[in-house]
């Protein structure tokens, strides 16, 4: 049970603030209770308590006016690349924040550390994917300015991430050219639940049979109002696309 | 393996909704999984086989009801059996489809001892 937000997960992943002292956060779960024959209808949804704390994050967000973006692909698609860059080619522009989920290691937050900005890992251990309870935590370490535009980079995986929302905006996938143009019928869930799809390492194409409009053909049956922004990490091909993308979703603050 | 989380989600219900109750024991557990819900059956049954050791779902009879996928053609509302995300609608061959049935994900009932 934690004691913060009074949830009661089995999640056991810790968290470290970048830069700062490091804090572990753990949490392992335990309960017995004892005590003739009836029928309990529950009708709970499982995902419940993960949706429960994904709204909670969603109206933090909201009440500070806060931009959170969920990136998800396969490992290697260019998730920390694309931060890179974005952090470097758009420094100062908004206060930026990352939070960086991976099995092991704190390297990708490193990486993001260098970039001058302020970074968060999770670790999931064994865990394939980010949950709400996490991002909650990582928050409370975090602590967002106001009008800020926080990314999420989640693990690595194309399947698992899917189904938990984080209270993201909006969920940003990921694919490279290099991993097949049919991977959104083979992994329709994270294509369909996804408002972006960024496809990157587009300095490739000339060494990969992949195309481009079967990717996005493909995209589209699973879900026809997704929107596509072609990108070289590399060598910085299409970024634009990708700020002026970024800097229309940042939501205007109301002056009174 | 998200599945492990899903199984360790009704775990956790489960284990509440005993608790509130005072039971010792579930004899049975029936649940609902969409045919569109993400979950790949047969690693959900490992999850589950690893998972319920030493709790009290570890005797329980498990019924997953595995709910048929649905959808709605936003473009001619036919209603069609959907199996897959990216399958058009059989009746136009559009792909703004709502999903009516299939994501289910729940917890039905108890039985308790
Ligand atoms: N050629 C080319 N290589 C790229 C591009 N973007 C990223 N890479 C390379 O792809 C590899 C993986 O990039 P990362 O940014 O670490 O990918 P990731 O999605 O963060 O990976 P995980 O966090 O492990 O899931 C690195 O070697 C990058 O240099 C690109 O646009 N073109
Ligand atoms: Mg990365
Ligand atoms: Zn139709």
């Amino acid at each position: 049970m934690c004691a913060t937000c009074g949830c009661d997960t089995n999640a056991s992943s810790s968290i470290q603030h970048i830069g700062e002292h490091d804090h572990l956060h753990d949490h392992a779960h335990n309960h017995s209770h004892s005590h003739g024959k009836t029928i309990v209808a529950v009708e709970k949804d499982i995902l419940q308590e993960n949706n429960l704390l994904a709204q909670r994050n969603r109206g933090y967000f909201d009440a500070k006016n806060i931009l959170a973006l969920n990136l998800v692909s396969s490992p290697g698609s260019g998730k920390t690349s694309l931060l890179e860059r974005t952090l470097t080619d758009m420094k100062g522009e908004f206060p930026f924040y990352v939070i960086e989920g991976d099995q092991q290691t704190t390297r990708d937050a490193d990486r993001i550390y260098a970039t001058g900005t302020k970074v968060a890992q999770i670790n999931t251990g064994k865990g394939c994917h980010l949950d709400a309870h996490m991002i909650l935590h990582a928050l409370q370490g975090m602590k967002p300015v106001e009008n800020a535009v926080l990314f999420i980079e989640n693990v690595g995986n194309l399947v698992c991430p899917a189904m938990f929302d984080l209270g993201e905006k909006e969920r940003v996938v990921i694919i490279s050219v290099t991993e097949g143009d049919d991977k959104p019928i083979k992994y329709p869930d994270m294509f369909h639940t996804s408002t972006l799809c960024i496809i990157n390492k587009v300095d490739l194409l000339p060494y990969v049979p992949f195309s481009l409009d079967k990717v996005k053909e493909y995209a589209r049956q699973v879900n026809p109002a997704l929107e596509f922004i072609e990108v070289s990490c590399t060598s910085g091909e299409g970024l634009s696309g990708w700020y002026q993308w970024l800097k229309a979703k940042v939501p205007v603050t109301e002056t009174v | 393996m998200h599945e492990l989380s899903i199984v360790m989600s009704i775990l956790d219900i489960a284990e509440k909704e005993s608790a509130k109750n005072k039971a010792v024991q579930i004899d049975e557990i029936e649940l609902e999984i969409g045919e569109l819900s993400g979950v790949d059956m047969p690693a959900f049954d490992f999850a589950w086989q690893q998972a319920v050791k030493a709790t009290r779902l570890e005797a329980a009879v498990k019924t997953v009801n595995h709910i048929p996928g649905e959808g709605l053609c936003m473009n001619c509302e036919a209603v069609f059996p959907m199996h897959q995300l990216y399958k058009p609608c059989p009746v136009c061959g559009d792909h703004f489809i709502t999903i009516l049935k299939g994501k289910e994900l729940r917890v039905k009932s108890l039985v308790i001892n």
